[in-house]
């Protein structure tokens, strides 16, 4: 095999998946104080596949560099990445109320892979906390580079060529490329082991870089503005008929209220 | 062909041929006592107490009542009632004191002492249709609440406000509020929040003639008198039936952090234990242990892998090769704090070698699942027809032998085998709440049957005599313990009880065959 695989994963901080979100009070974004914060699952997929592929490709894979934008509260998701089976991470350090829109993320990420030398790059198909669901692509596009998005198999084929499943309505989409490539990860991929302690020590001693988004050049723009946010009204219950008379009359008794 | 119907009957009537056989004929000693029989006089004035929908009478609908959680105690009521309020318990037990008409005040029926079922044709008085959150002061976390309302919803309604309740355990999607009181329930944080005897503030309770005893009021500091409330936790439905309860509540931590840990031996478990203690102080929250036949049966019926298992294993499932587990929590307000405390101790008892593998949760997925490692035993003990429980009380250093003398026993006498479907026994395990000295020793049996029966008891029960101990930690006395309480408690302490029920239920209508 020519070149070796060099992987990025990005990962990203999240209200944990388990938690409902809630408003804050002045309705501009969801309530942090006290809540528990987590590594995006999809992201910890991601980490997963990239430790998968170099357990089951011995030699081929150089090295998995993961890389967070956040405040320094960040640097959690960093060390669950590093005890997954990481080599070296980067936090770009941003204030922890900023929140940054997913083309100065794809921008930020495009230097990265820059000075990393990536080939490689493994992410979530979306970040739970606000579902864009864009990074990926528009990493892609900014590079010039190959996509497989919501992977639910990859293969690494021995000329060097990449195998993506992902599942559509109805069947298995397979598509192939070369290096270099930016996949986005599906539910269906992997399911993420437990870390062992051991591996939790050993990531502690491992490289932590910290970088502002003015180190690399990249101006942050917002270009969208949040006006308010509500939470969907709640449905009102619905209600059993026993039989088709019943439901008529209700029909009725609605349309009369309408 | 032949050898799929030979597994299948094997495995099927196992489980069935037991669970039809009633209490009274497994125990043909215990005789009916001097009690009233329902007749359609009683049915018409319980009518007028309740509405039809409170009052069940078919026979189908009132298997689910007669019946423990473990399927081993089957009764025969005949009538089932559901009062909605305190006045209509009232009501009904008046009548049934006057009647002599025996009673059994039912929970959520998860009992685990054949306590929640009548023995003969007792009526079942079921708490299920009192189910109000009554208040909640949210400067105090002083919560009342009727009886019948469910664990589980309490602390999803107290967590919505910033709050927890102070008990949690396995069966919390079932088990009243009202059963647990009535339990003295202990659970998975008793080590963090103390036994319900101190935070039970006050009680709602219905006694046998009737009369209705009110402490609902709640002061957290009140030395007037006897602290009556007192003699109704734990009372197992003995002295009256509990309507309401008021409990004070703590904040709820907004941190938590579960480890789980393999270790090579028990005295490494107990040091493990002492660490914890001395370096998590106040912020340990559980500290949960199990040997490896335990996570064995788990992973029976969890059919996912072990969070201490690395690689992929399809399909089978297995558990590595340590002897025992440790499942701690910590729970606190300050998670950089806590991550910090956790993490070097942590680093300490995998450097001293106390601990030789383990992992901690990263999130809250991975929190709950490495919980129904410790949860799930329970209902595992039972995926093979039946299980003899004792839960019990024991010095730290001889816990487990408890468990190794009983395997050693059941071996010697040939009852025991993971393979032979022939042998009454499955499995005998061992896992409990270490940091307060309980232990759960399980037997997972194919069938309930006398031998094994003889060969536990009293075996088991001289066993806890002999090293100090208690012979029912938290589950209670229930049917199952009502002649062994003489291992724990002295004459005169036995006296006492019995002045205090003859006192308060003169007739024995509450709940007979039981408790003391
Ligand atoms: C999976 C599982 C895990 C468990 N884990 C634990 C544990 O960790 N710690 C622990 O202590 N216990 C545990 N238990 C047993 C525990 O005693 C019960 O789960 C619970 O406390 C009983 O509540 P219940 O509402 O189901 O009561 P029931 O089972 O219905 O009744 C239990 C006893 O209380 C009496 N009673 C019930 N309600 C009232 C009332 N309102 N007034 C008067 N008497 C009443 C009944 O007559 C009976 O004697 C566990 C049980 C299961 C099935």
């Amino acid at each position: 095999m020519s070149s070796k695989i060099k992987i990025l994963v990005p990962v990203k901080r999240v209200i944990d998946a388990a938690l409902k979100p809630r408003i804050n009070k002045t309705k501009t974004g969801i309530e942090s104080q006290g809540v528990k914060f987590s590594i995006n699952p999809f992201d910890d997929i991601a980490v997963e596949e990239a430790c998968k592929i170099r357990k089951n490709n011995k030699g081929l894979v150089e090295s998995i560099h993961a890389v967070t934008i956040g405040s320094t509260k960040a640097k959690e998701v960093l060390r669950t990445a590093l005890a997954r089976g990481a080599d070296t991470s980067t936090l770009i350090e941003i204030n922890e109320d900023k929140q940054i829109e997913p083309l100065a993320v794809s921008k930020i990420l495009k230097k990265i892979v820059e000075k990393e030398g990536s080939n490689f790059v493994i992410l979530g198909k979306q970040a739970i906390d606000d579902d864009s669901n864009q990074v990926g692509q528009m990493l892609a596009g900014l590079l010039g580079w190959s996509q497989a998005t919501n992977a639910a198999k990859i293969i690494i084929e021995n000329d060097n060529l990449i195998k993506v499943e992902r599942e559509i309505d109805g069947g298995v989409e397979v598509i192939e490329a070369p290096l270099p490539i930016v996949i986005t990860t599906d539910l269906r991929l992997n399911e993420p082991k437990f870390i062992k302690l051991p591996m939790m020590m050993k990531a502690k001693k491992k490289p932590l870089g910290v970088l502002k988004p003015e180190d690399l050049n990249v101006e942050i723009n917002d270009r969208l503005e949040t006006i308010s946010l509500d939470v969907p009204p709640t449905r009102k219950a619905g209600v059993m008929v026993k039989n088709v008379d019943e439901l008529i009359s209700k029909l009725k008794e609605l349309e009369k209220q309408a | 062909m032949l050898r799929l119907f030979t597994r299948s009957t094997r495995n099927i009537p196992l489980c069935q041929r037991f669970s039809s056989t009633l209490t009274a004929d497994k125990y043909p000693n215990i005789k009916r006592g001097d009690f009233g029989k329902i007749n359609d006089e009683d049915i018409n004035h319980f009518s007028k107490i309740l509405s039809p929908n409170q009052l069940i009478t078919d026979s189908n609908d009132i298997t689910g009542y007669n019946q423990d959680w473990m399927k081993k105690y089957i009764g025969q009521s005949k009538l089932v009632l559901k009062p909605k309020t305190t006045e209509q318990v009232s009501e009904i037990l008046k009548y049934c004191n006057q009647r002599k008409l025996a009673v059994v005040p039912q929970g959520g029926n998860t009992g685990l002492v054949g306590g929640s079922v009548p023995v003969f044709d007792e009526i079942v008085i079921s708490l299920a249709s009192m189910n109000n959150i009554r208040s909640f002061d949210q400067s105090s976390g002083i919560l009342k609440v009727d009886a019948g309302v469910i664990l589980e919803n309490a602390d999803n309604y107290l967590s919505e406000n910033g709050y927890i309740f102070p008990l949690d355990l396995g069966a919390k999607g079932s088990c009243f509020v009202g059963g647990n009181v009535a339990t003295n329930a202990g659970g998975l944080r008793l080590l963090r929040y103390g036994s319900l005897h101190g935070s039970v503030l006050g009680l709602e309770v219905v006694l046998a003639d009737g009369t209705i005893y009110n402490s609902m009021h709640s002061l957290r500091k009140d030395n007037t008198g006897y602290d009556l409330k007192q003699l109704f936790i734990g009372s197992e439905g003995s002295l009256g039936i509990i309507t309401g309860v008021s409990i004070l509540c703590p904040a709820r931590p907004k941190s938590v952090n579960v480890a789980f840990l393999g270790l090579e031996n028990y005295e490494q478990v107990t040091k493990c234990f002492q660490k914890a203690k001395s370096e998590l102080g106040e912020i340990l929250s559980a500290f949960e242990f199990m040997d490896k036949d335990s996570q064995l049966l788990a992973a029976q019926t969890l059919k996912t892998t072990h969070p201490l298992c690395q690689d992929d294993i399809e399909g089978i499932e297995s558990v590595p090769e340590y002897p025992f587990y440790v499942l701690l929590e910590t729970s606190g307000s300050n998670k950089e704090h806590d991550d910090i405390k956790l993490e070097k101790f942590l680093e300490d008892v995998m450097e001293s070698e106390i601990v030789v593998d383990g992992t901690v949760s990263q999130d809250e997925q991975q929190l709950k699942t490495l919980w129904t490692w410790r949860e799930g035993i329970a209902e595992a003990s039972q995926q093979f027809g039946g299980v003899y429980k004792y839960d019990v009380s024991l010095p730290l250093d001889s816990m487990y032998k408890l468990v190794e003398s009983v395997k050693e026993r059941l071996n010697e006498l040939e009852l025991s085998s993971t393979e032979d479907n022939k042998k009454p026994v499955y499995e005998a395990v061992g896992y409990g709440h270490i940091g307060d000295g309980n232990l759960h020793l399980n037997v997972a049996v194919r069938e309930y049957n006398k031998e094994v029966e003889k060969a536990l008891e009293p075996f088991v029960y001289e066993f806890i005599e002999s090293h100090k101990g208690s012979i029912s930690a938290e589950h209670g006395l229930g049917f199952q313990k009502k002649n062994y309480i003489k291992y724990s408690k002295s004459e005169t302490e036995i006296n006492m009880m019995k002045d205090l029920k003859k006192h308060y239920d003169p007739n024995g209508i509450l709940n007979p065959y039981k408790y003391i």
